[in-house]
């Protein structure tokens, strides 16, 4: 195995990682403070890389593309607050899920509607399109370098705003105590909706990055969700740091499993075996991850405080 | 009196099912046997998952992984030429037991939306897993060449025996759920729903009977899933994505959870509206999704509660 090679994946694992710890970001802000679960995340990720996509394309403006796809989730994410959500809140999990799983439905059927059961070209910006040399003779995709700075950025802003700022306190107040954040006289329906917005337009912003890299089709948000899931499950419902390290921890641990885990098994099994066996585990990685972390601390690895 | 009304439905209910193919036979629409044979294969699967979710309070969120081992139990044995349906059976509901013990095992460990997320981790590995073997079709699935034989006891070659061995077994169920629910250990199941914490500190030991319950949901979901191999003649990963055991858990609460008849009632109303709206516009996902919002937030206990109206809210506390 060249050393190369494990630098270039480990950096791919890396961009899969903030990509999801985008997703993971808001649904674990909306599942820690309105402990609500949350299916059709994933739809607000496929509306902003549908929308970016769309607009890219019929304006050639990428600016214009990323702000349409980001204020066009936001929209469509209040809105969904403001019409469902709201009524689900004080529901148990199992209502929620349903709800949600409608909204999944209804969300995947009405992109198809309006931009065709095909999938849509995503082209990537052209002061993006070509490579960096990382390392003397490692050339390495600018736009996969811009994807990881992007979120390292966001993950930064969100610790300021977390940490410190008044809002970010609220937020955290929110998830330690509902009840009495309200009864101090705190809108607590508006930070609801704050969070929410918030949540969505990150959502969006990692869809956006995504268009280019996998493929902008209905249902493409589904498989990401599930993945954000066991990121936030991995890192404990409601901690921001941990769905920072956990995203982290799940984009390396799949993308050198998928890259390694066949040549390697390949030196002690049989190459048929390994060619069987290879791509099987590493798919399954990140849930026997996820069922290990359970196993030992079923609260994750930041389990939220005083509650 | 609404024990007695209920077993009347379900009598009526399931006498209107064994007159299906009959039916079908003098409209000279062939096409209801299959879609009402699928039908109640999952109603097979969704009252199983009722056993532990509505009645056991465990969101199980990747009840369509004890769907596929049951299916490719058949497809797998058939692959290597074994046709028996008692072996091949056996193994469906020996291999669903065996998973849905371990698994059991260790989300029962959890509680909560853990539980949740768990179970489906636990229903995305094997889905993976199914994906990438190529030797029994990986992502493309695996052809069953004949159907599961019974010595010379029952042709499944002929689809209206295969619908009512479908109906047998849904009957079975049925029976073997109400004798379940209305035990002792049932009654432990129910009550560690509502309190588990006071079940234990009464000295039941809960852990144990949830982890019974929830392999014998299992197994019940594994023969659903050996008599769709039989109905398709084709097993294919898709038949344990996750939006699956999404849809087998729609189908329990749209019929109304804690209910035996509400998942069968549930399985019938969504593939009926499924193939309705389906047959009207190719978009019928974009109606289907709105529906389950209004029944999540308006229709709270499903179609049985809406059947059952106030009777229920003022007959029984």
């Amino acid at each position: 195995m060249h050393p190369l090679l494990v630098l270039e994946q480990a950096l791919n694992g890396l961009q899969i990682g903030v990509m999801l710890f985008l997703m993971a970001a808001g649904l674990t802000l909306v599942f820690g403070i309105m402990n609500l679960i949350n299916l059709a995340h994933g739809s607000l990720y496929m509306i902003g890389a549908y929308l970016c996509a769309w607009v890219f394309q019929t304006t050639g403006s990428f600016v214009l593309a990323v702000g349409a796809a980001l204020f066009g989730a936001l929209i469509v994410g209040v809105a969904i607050e403001v019409a469902v959500f709201r009524a689900l809140y004080g529901r148990d999990h199992l209502d929620q899920l349903l709800a949600t799983f409608g909204l999944i439905l209804f969300f995947n059927e009405m992109v198809r509607i309006l931009w065709g059961p095909t999938a849509l070209y995503a082209a990537v910006p052209g002061f993006l399109a070509g490579q960096v040399e990382i390392l003397p003779g490692a050339p390495y995709p600018a736009y996969r370098l811009a994807i990881i700075a992007v979120g390292l950025l966001v993950a930064f802003f969100l610790y300021y705003l977390v940490s410190h700022t008044r809002v970010g306190m609220l937020i955290r107040a929110g998830a330690s105590n509902r009840a009495m954040v309200a009864a101090l006289g705190i809108n607590i329906r508006l930070l609801y909706t704050l969070v929410f917005a918030l949540g969505a337009s990150l959502a969006a912003l990692s869809g956006l990055m995504a268009g280019p890299i996998f493929t902008v089709e209905s249902g493409m948000g589904d498989g990401v969700l599930i993945l954000a899931f066991v990121v936030i499950v991995i890192g404990g419902i409601g901690s921001i740091r941990g769905a920072l390290v956990a995203s982290i921890l799940v984009g390396v641990v799949d993308t050198l499993g998928r890259a390694f885990l066949r040549p390697l098994l390949a030196t002690v099994l049989s190459t048929a075996t390994a060619a069987n066996a290879g791509p099987a585990l590493a798919s399954m990685l990140i849930y026997i991850l996820m069922a290990t972390v359970l196993f030992f601390r079923p609260q994750g690895l930041f389990p939220p405080r005083g509650r | 009196m609404k024990l007695a009304r209920r077993t009347t439905a379900t009598v009526i209910g399931l006498v209107l099912l064994a007159a299906i193919p009959l039916a079908s036979a003098f409209f000279g629409q062939p096409f209801y046997v299959d879609l009402f044979t699928r039908i109640m294969i999952f109603a097979i699967a969704a009252l199983s998952l009722d056993l532990i979710l509505g009645y056991g309070g465990m969101v199980s969120f990747g009840h369509a992984t004890y769907l596929g081992i049951g299916a490719y139990s058949v497809g797998i044995l058939s692959f290597y030429g074994i046709n028996d349906g008692f072996v091949q059976f056996g193994l469906a509901i020996g291999a669903s037991a065996l998973v849905a013990f371990l698994i059991g095992a260790i989300s029962l460990r959890t509680s909560g939306v853990y539980f949740i997320m768990i179970t489906l981790a636990f229903s995305q590995m094997i889905y993976f897993l199914s994906v990438s073997v190529n030797t029994y079709g990986g992502d493309d699935g695996l052809n069953i060449r004949m159907h599961s034989g019974f010595a010379k006891l029952i042709d499944l070659d002929d689809p209206v025996t295969l619908y009512f061995l479908v109906l047998a077994i849904l009957t079975l169920f049925l029976l073997i759920g109400y004798r379940i629910v209305e035990s002792r250990f049932g009654m432990v199941i129910r009550g560690a729903k509502s309190n588990a914490r006071r079940m234990a500190a009464i000295g039941f030991p809960i852990f144990r009977y949830q982890l019974t319950a929830f392999v014998i949901s299992g197994a019940m979901c594994g023969v659903a899933g050996a008599l769709l191999a039989n109905l398709t003649l084709f097993v294919s990963p898709s038949i344990m994505h996750w939006t699956r055991s999404g849809e087998i858990m729609v189908m329990v609460i749209l019929g109304g959870m804690g209910s035996l008849l509400g998942p069968v009632l549930g399985a019938v109303a969504y593939l009926v509206l499924e193939h309705g709206l389906s047959s009207v516009t190719a978009h019928w996902q974009a109606v289907l999704g709105p529906i389950l919002l209004f029944v999540v937030l308006f229709a709270k206990r499903g179609i049985i509660g809406l059947a059952a109206g106030a009777r229920m809210e003022t007959g029984h506390g």
